[in-house]
């Protein structure tokens, strides 16, 4: 048994490990709600660029104030990330550079800069420039502060207060980020200011990226913007189960990189990338949806309804024009690879019956196979009466469109081709052939 | 102090000092042949696919480092390179089979294969072989500790991408520029965009060791998208971008070189990296605001000029229209006639006094003859496009003047003998003719029309 399975996590509920997990899902539920806007601006390497570009703004704080305190560090960091923001936009409309080109153009020469002033001062700055990458979020628990008598760990705290923030923005300004996340254009038509929007949710992005800095890295804050919102864009359509599906599962992406970490015995921020990426790749398989083996298997039963529909045509006008059956081999030319599965269906179903090595419709799939044929031609008069197609010309348009006319539309066919003609006499394709009724 | 700084400065000149030569010939080549490649990239709008290559590498180094327990440079870039190619792979894939756009899906493969990096060199690190294998120095860069082999193979890189670019420049201008033509030819556009990124994986692998994760794509993107400033054509472009990426490697690693290490620093001098990016991102902002034509301040005159030329234009039609209508033009006058901002007002007069085309004597302007005549031109072009466009686009009388004060400016003299050959306008015409020859009366003789609102 692993040990991470003793886990104490009932009872104790301040356990060392809990902590570690709840920092964890913090950083991946903040980061979660924020990237639903970037994703939906299609500017999700504007988090990458943020969060690489306020080192600057770290340093730069540090050298001015001689303090590493928190307040510092955030105004330093939401100031360069704000202007980052800003200067990205700037080189994008007043220089006309491509969005993802002036971004990166910004944010390289700022991060080169924050990395200098850090050189510049390498003896009084302890920022690791491991610690900014990759963080210690195995350590958060051990740096604590009180707060209302309860022993809390310092970042912990903090990311709470920053969940706080990010939760009260988003009930005021619901409408507004919505609107400007779909159609700033629109946004602005109608007086909501889409600037100042996007520069309280790159405020919102920076201050996130400090606070989780020191838990849990940069890289870990630019995967988290962005995985778990397109996780989330591929499982549904809704812009606010969008953001609730996209908190939650930043959330286990955090509580379960955590587990995986425990497992490898390594680091717990690449660990949470990794179980994110993991499920991207589950979401861009299996969603309902937009999955991709769901896409698949409704190609899949499409092609194998549109394969049993044929043989039934088939075998309906073998028999009404010769009185035979047709021989697998037959079937397969007309039908095509799905042939075996299609007969192997109808068969079963009851619909087809084999007899000396021919198929033959059973009464049940005579049934069927002459309200199909019957759409067939219903469709193959209405093309030649109605739009005026030449009768050899109408086959070829009404083999592809017979699977998708529905009930409905077949009784309108029969009702409209009867218009005008006296009601005995049976219907007629425009090959002369006999409709068969429903 | 400073006879030391000379002294450096003298042994880097003379390229004295063979670390420092190879320092600058690796940092050189590598910078000429990342702005070309990255130029290429940007134009093909995947300007951050470079960073997320560079970072989607640092998988490949540790997996080499486990498979074959060596510390071995060739090997970790053989890594690096195949965890670059299949991260470009996942990008397209991504982009290709799900809904996910490029943007989303280049930030995907950066940071789950960053993440995969980092968890990988977590392990290697607790193994009992060892401590991270050099892996924060390509995370980081160092260029300073460059040796003869390093620079070979940058060198070597370089030459070979820079050889696929020059072999399939036609191919990648068309595709860069017209994606669905080069797939209307017949050409396979995703094998040559693969290509294209390959060649990008390969510059971007070899200049980790050196500069680094972040700053290679600084180095990709900044030359490329510094160029674009001085050239409209794709050949000068490459070879523009090649010249500065060369350019900030050479004076970034000399200044390196050459800055006295601060006075706190452990290390020796400032990191070459950095300097690198910050010379490439000077290159950056000189370009934008001092190019000719697109950079900012070329923008900035011409728009200036032609304002103060539509001022002037304006001052002297007012002028005229005052003087038809027989009232003594003063500034508030002006003011009324046109909403004029006293500033632009003011500057249009003494322009319009010192060229000598009004006098100004006790607050009331007047024309000169010299003035007369060129407020006729501009006031014939403007009331000839109000006839054009109220005789043959139907446009009602009192709505075609804001129209004709937009374009009036830009009648060219051939624009406007076509007008008035079109018009058909002889002096016999009274209706249309003013006591002026060849200048129309005013669709909207104030007073007389509805069009009461103050003009702006």
């Amino acid at each position: 048994m692993n040990p991470i399975f003793t886990l104490p996590l009932v009872g104790d509920i301040f356990s060392y490990d809990l902590w570690v997990i709840a920092t964890a899902s913090l950083v991946g539920a903040l980061c979660g709600v924020l990237g639903c806007y970037l994703l939906l601006r299609r500017l999700s390497m504007l988090g990458d660029a943020i969060s690489h570009a306020i080192l600057p703004g770290l340093a730069g704080a540090f050298l001015l104030s001689g303090s590493r305190e928190l307040v510092w560090m955030l105004l330093g960091a939401g100031v360069v990330g704000v202007l980052t923001g800003v200067l990205t936009a700037g080189l994008h409309r007043v220089a006309k550079i491509a969005e993802d080109a002036s971004m990166g153009v910004v944010f390289t020469t700022l991060f080169a800069l924050g990395v200098l002033l850090i050189s510049f001062a390498a003896r009084n700055v302890d920022l690791d420039p491991g610690c900014v990458l990759y963080g210690l979020i195995e350590l958060t628990p051990l740096d604590t502060v009180s707060l209302a008598g309860i022993e809390l760990p310092r970042a912990t705290a903090a990311l709470g207060a920053a969940a706080i923030v990010v939760g009260v923005v988003f009930a005021a300004l619901h409408k507004e980020i919505k609107l400007v996340a779909f159609d700033p254009a629109l946004a602005a038509a109608l007086g909501l200011r889409p600037t100042l929007v996007h520069i309280v949710m790159v405020a919102l992005i920076a201050g996130v990226s400090v606070v989780s800095f020191e838990s849990v890295g940069s890289i870990l804050v630019v995967a988290l913007l962005v995985t778990p919102a397109a996780t989330a864009h591929l499982l549904t359509d809704r812009y606010t189960r969008l953001l609730i599906l996209s908190t939650l599962i930043g959330a286990a992406s955090g509580a379960g990189g955590y587990f995986l970490a425990k497992r490898l015995d390594t680091s717990t921020a690449g660990c949470v990338c990794i179980v994110g990426a993991l499920f991207f790749l589950s979401a861009a398989l299996c969603s309902p949806r937009h999955g991709v083996l769901s896409r698949l298997a409704r190609q899949a039963a499409l092609r194998l309804r549109i394969g049993r529909e044929d043989i039934l045509g088939m075998l309906y006008r073998a028999a009404e024009l010769r009185d035979t059956g047709l021989s697998t081999q037959d079937l397969r030319q007309g039908v095509g690879a799905s042939t075996a599965i299609a007969l192997f269906g109808l068969r079963r179903s009851g619909l087809i019956t084999m007899h000396a090595d021919t198929w033959r419709l059973t009464e049940q799939g005579h049934a069927q196979a002459r309200q199909f044929v019957g759409t067939h031609r219903l469709w193959e008069s209405y093309l030649a009466a109605r739009l005026g197609l030449p009768p050899d010309h109408v086959h070829a348009a009404t083999h592809r469109a017979e699977h998708f006319i529905q009930a409905g539309v077949r009784e309108k066919l029969a009702a409209e081709l009867r218009a005008g003609q006296p009601s005995e006499s049976p219907l007629t394709d425009p090959h002369g052939r006999a409709i068969p009724g429903p | 102090m400073t006879k030391l700084l000379m002294s450096d400065l003298l042994r880097l000149i003379t390229l004295q000092d063979s670390n420092t030569r190879m320092v600058l010939l690796g940092t050189g080549a590598l910078g000429l042949a990342a702005g070309v490649i990255g130029a290429l990239a940007v134009l093909r709008r995947r300007a951050l696919v470079g960073d997320a290559l560079a970072h989607a590498a640092l998988p490949g180094v540790c997996v080499a480092f486990l498979v074959f327990r060596e510390r071995s440079l060739p090997l970790f870039l053989l890594g690096a390179l195949v965890f670059g190619v299949l991260g470009v792979l996942t990008m397209n894939a991504i982009r290709r089979f799900t809904r996910i756009k490029e943007d989303a899906a280049i930030a995907i493969v950066l940071g789950s294969f960053f993440g995969l990096g980092i968890a990988l060199s977590g392990m290697i690190q607790r193994m009992p072989s060892g401590n991270r294998s050099g892996l924060d120095g390509f995370l980081f860069g160092k260029a300073a500790g460059m040796v003869q082999a390093d620079v070979t193979l940058i060198a070597a890189a370089s030459g070979l991408s820079l050889l696929g670019v020059a072999a399939l420049y036609k191919e990648f201008k068309l595709v860069g520029f017209d994606r669905a033509f080069a797939g209307s030819l017949g050409w396979r556009v995703s094998l040559l965009d693969f290509i294209l990124m390959s060649l990008l994986a390969i510059v971007t692998v070899v200049g980790l060791p050196a500069v680094g994760v972040v700053l290679m794509a600084a180095l990709l993107i900044i030359p490329g998208v510094t160029a674009r400033f001085w050239t409209d054509r794709l050949a000068p472009h490459l070879a523009l971008a090649g010249l500065f990426g060369l350019l900030a490697g050479l004076f970034g690693s000399a200044l390196s070189a050459v800055l006295p290490a601060p006075q706190s620093a452990l290390s020796r001098g400032y990191p070459t990296g950095p300097l690198i990016v910050l010379v490439a991102g000077t290159l950056f902002a000189v370009s934008l605001f001092f190019a000719p034509r697109r950079g900012l301040l070329a923008r900035w005159t011409t728009a200036r000029a032609l304002h103060r030329r539509i001022d002037d234009e304006h001052l002297l039609r007012d002028l005229y229209e005052l003087h038809e209508l027989r009232t003594p033009a003063s500034i508030n006058q002006l003011t009324t006639h046109r909403a004029w901002r006293s500033g632009p007002l003011r500057a249009a007069i003494s322009r319009a006094q010192s060229l000598g085309f009004i006098t100004h004597v006790d607050n009331t302007l007047a024309l000169t003859p010299a003035g007369r005549d060129k407020s006729l031109r501009i006031i014939r072009s403007h009331r000839l496009w109000e006839l054009y466009l109220h005789e043959h686009a139907g446009v009602a009388p009192d709505h075609v003047d804001r129209d004709a004060d937009l374009i009036e400016h830009f009648i060219t003299p051939e624009l406007l003998a076509k007008f008035e050959a079109q018009l058909a306008l002889g002096d016999g015409d009274a209706l249309r003719t003013g006591a002026l020859a060849g200048v129309p009366l005013s669709l909207h003789p104030p007073g007389t029309s509805t069009d009461e609102e103050p003009r702006r």
